[in-house]
């Protein structure tokens, strides 16, 4: 089992840092999977996180410039590590303007992801620096547990306003409740509520738009259209999820399930993360 | 008798006093031999002969001095103008993320300011050279040493970036009698600012060092070190740095308390091309603790001298220093002493730097087996699992509890070893264990915690003493 890459660009390290540290402010941890072709982080939902689950998927060729990979076996040529995104994303953090920067599987004091930077340095001689992040390499046995999640047959899909936008309003609903309810309707509009016994809040925003999936038949009159699909999550969920997006993405997509579950979508530069929350009672 | 001529009469010789809690010398001090005429210059003697007549003398002088005290005015007067003021402010904040208190001491070759850490292991000074100030003055036949709360001596130097713009003048007034120090911050528009600090008057703070001993020297601008810090995270504790005749390498040191396999291990080399010095006699590993050093980095980057480090083998402290011609800055940090033999130690060194830099490491036979192993491994968990096959060549980190510093101090005819012992004892029954366990080192004072110290008769003792019940090796200095 061997892993080896190198970046050398300075935009795609950035890139890549930011996604790490998008990665690691979402989850304490979560699953690396490496294939020829992809990257990976993945997170499936477990109570302690909430129930939410995460999907981060990239390609390999949009960041590296060398990558090999050989997997577990030759008919499942993937790895599956478990990691502290954290971790990785300080030891990228450090390296900024790196020269060139290698990621590999490595076996120190236990099992590594070895991030090797060539640093400018003011003699001949580079600076290296070398961080060592310690890994659980997981079984095969383990892998169904990773599938990547299906889109929900969702009520309502509606693009979402700017995160920014979002995030501001949710960080001072989050001062009055714990819970948020989010809904939406086929006419581009949405609104987020919060209910105490003092007072209640909400925000509408309208014009969104709703994405045109295949199956759509919605077409109904205007009065199915404007039904709203509500879901109430946990405030905290929400709100970190919008304070880990450093950027706003180029699309932004919100599926709602009544009552069920809340899909994001976010894909920006060929980088996709998918997000799932689900509804508290 | 003039006041004056009566107060030098009762002025010890020796730069460290012990004192009693009244602040009077200690009766077994060597004191000046009285001379008859008025001019004759006062100089250093053993008692006179007369041991009778000594006593008494020795009383009227003890009891005298009380009275002359008041009488004469121990101050210290000085002023900082300019730029030299935020100077003064980021020193004063430098040795705040050291110590809690601050122990200030004019003396003639300048105004020291000094500090140490809770747990004595790590000891700082700022010393302003008279040529720092528009004006210095203190009184030359007084000792003045104080000691105050750090913090409130901060809060006269608040925001450094006001102060850089609002703050003309510095004036340092401190006047023993009154027990007071004032700061007096001459601000634009006429502003004036005075703070008035209360102090205690306190023993003499002074590690005793010797860089010109050390067989390590790098020098090396400050940015360089600012920089390499970066890559360690800010809680980090203690770092390793390990050094041959070309490279340093610089890591983060992991308390084996806390399992090896979570912990993330950085390690960063620089080449000796990058130092403006780099003179190793002895290839050599030390750790020591990061935290108490970013307070001097701070100042370093923004004086833009260059820092040099001193230090020798494990054990030893290490110190930090910054010079130029109105300023001297030291900084010394205890150092963790590796209990292994000194051959394994550059087993080690081999070992863990092979002389080519490896770039590629990839996971050997065994982490194959590891797998296999996992998927036959019946339960999914954990439990049943093989451990990791064991690298040979893990490092083996210093172990744990032996934690010994050799005391660099000489005894100045008062045993600071069994002090330090004591010390090192009582934090041990009375408190927790200090998180760092560094010991108490190097300080040429004697703190009177108890009132039993003072009393002790002075016996000889082993330099070093463990205070870990595995505790086997003991080497004599």
């Amino acid at each position: 089992m061997r892993f080896r890459a190198k970046m050398v660009d300075v935009g795609c390290l950035n890139n890549f840092t930011r996604i790490v540290h998008t990665i690691s402010k979402l989850t304490k941890m979560c699953t690396l999977r490496l294939t020829v072709h992809n990257l990976y982080f993945m997170l499936s939902e477990k109570v302690g996180s909430g129930g939410v689950s995460m999907w981060c998927e990239l390609s390999q060729g949009n960041f590296f410039d060398e990558f090999q990979l050989e997997g577990m076996a030759p008919d499942a040529n993937e790895i599956y590590l478990e990691l502290v995104p954290e971790n990785l994303s300080r030891a990228l953090r450090t390296t900024q303007h790196a020269k060139s920067l290698k990621i590999k599987l490595t076996k120190k004091h236990c099992p590594c992801l070895t991030v090797a930077a060539d640093l400018p340095s003011l003699s001949s001689l580079s600076r290296v620096v070398t961080h060592d992040i310690p890994v659980d390499v997981i079984p095969r046995k383990l892998w169904q547990d990773f599938k990547e999640p299906s889109v929900p047959d969702f009520d309502v899909s509606i693009y979402l306003p700017p995160l920014k936008t979002m995030k501001n309003v949710i960080d001072r609903m989050k001062n009055l409740s714990n819970f948020l309810v989010l809904e939406a309707n086929k006419n581009g509009e949405m609104n987020l509520k919060i209910e105490t016994d003092l007072v209640s809040v909400s925000t509408h925003f309208k014009d969104l738009g709703n994405p045109p999936w295949d199956d759509d038949d919605s077409q109904g009159g205007s009065q199915e259209c404007a039904k709203m699909a509500q879901v109430r999550v946990d405030i905290k969920r929400l709100q970190q999820f919008l304070t880990s997006q450093q950027v706003n993405p180029n699309k932004a997509v919100c599926n709602i399930v009544r009552e069920r579950i809340v899909h994001f979508i976010l894909l920006h530069e060929d980088v996709s993360l998918q997000y799932f929350i689900p509804a508290v009672g | 008798m003039r006041p004056l001529f009566l107060w030098s009469l009762l002025t010890p010789i020796r730069n460290s006093t012990t004192v009693d809690g009244n602040n009077a010398p200690c009766c077994d001090k060597e004191f000046i031999s009285v001379g008859e005429e008025e001019d004759e210059p006062i100089g250093s003697g053993m008692v006179p002969a007369n041991g009778v007549l000594y006593e008494s003398r020795l009383l009227v002088l003890t009891e005298v001095k009380s009275v002359v005290r008041h009488l004469v005015p121990q101050t210290m007067d000085c002023t900082v103008t300019g730029s030299n003021v935020k100077v003064l402010a980021k020193a004063v904040h430098s040795l705040s993320r050291l110590g809690d208190e601050l122990y200030l001491e004019p003396q003639e070759n300048g105004l020291a300011l000094r500090t140490v850490n809770s747990s004595r292991s790590a000891y700082a000074c700022f010393l302003f050279s008279p040529l720092f100030f528009q004006k210095y003055s203190s009184s030359q036949n007084s000792v003045l040493r104080c000691k105050m709360a750090i913090k409130s001596v901060q809060a006269v130097f608040k925001s450094l970036s006001s102060l850089e713009k609002t703050v003309e003048k510095c004036h340092i007034e401190l006047d023993n009698q009154k027990s007071r120090l004032t700061f007096t911050l001459h601000c634009k528009h006429g502003l004036l600012k005075t703070h008035n600090l209360s102090f205690q008057d306190s023993e003499s703070l002074q590690a005793v060092f010797d860089k010109g001993s050390c067989n390590n020297v790098l020098t090396a601008q400050p940015k360089l070190l600012v920089d390499t810090v970066l890559h360690f995270p800010p809680s980090l504790e203690e770092v390793t740095l390990s050094v041959n005749n070309e490279r340093v390498w610089f890591r983060n040191h992991v308390e084996e308390d806390i399992e090896l396999s979570k912990a993330m291990m950085t390690e960063l080399c620089l080449s000796a091309e990058e130092f403006d010095q780099f003179t190793v006699g002895t290839h050599t590993e030390i750790t020591f603790c990061l935290k108490e050093l970013r307070g001097m980095l701070g100042f370093a980057e923004s004086s833009s001298l260059p820092v040099s480090m001193y230090f020798d083998e494990p054990g030893r402290p290490v110190v930090f220093s910054l010079t130029d011609s109105i300023l001297e800055v030291n900084f010394v940090l205890a150092s963790l002493s590796e209990d292994s033999q000194p051959h394994n130690q550059s087993n080690k060194n081999a070992k863990r730097h092979p002389a080519p830099y490896v770039p590629d490491e990839f996971m050997n036979d065994d982490m194959d087996s590891y797998i296999i192993a996992l998927e036959t491994s019946e339960i999914a968990g954990n439990s049943d699992l093989p451990p990791p096959p064991k690298d040979p060549l893990i490092l083996q980190q210093s172990k744990s509890k032996k934690h010994q510093c050799k005391p660099m101090v000489q005894s100045e005819g008062l045993d600071e070893d069994e002090q330090q012992e004591e010390e090192g004892k009582t934090m041990e029954e009375n408190d927790r264990p200090p998180n760092k366990k560094f010991r108490s080192l190097f300080f040429g004072s004697v703190l009177p915690v108890s009132s039993q110290r003072t009393n002790k008769t002075l016996q000889s003792q082993e330099i070093l003493a463990s205070d870990s019940e595995e505790e086997t090796a003991l080497e004599s200095p």
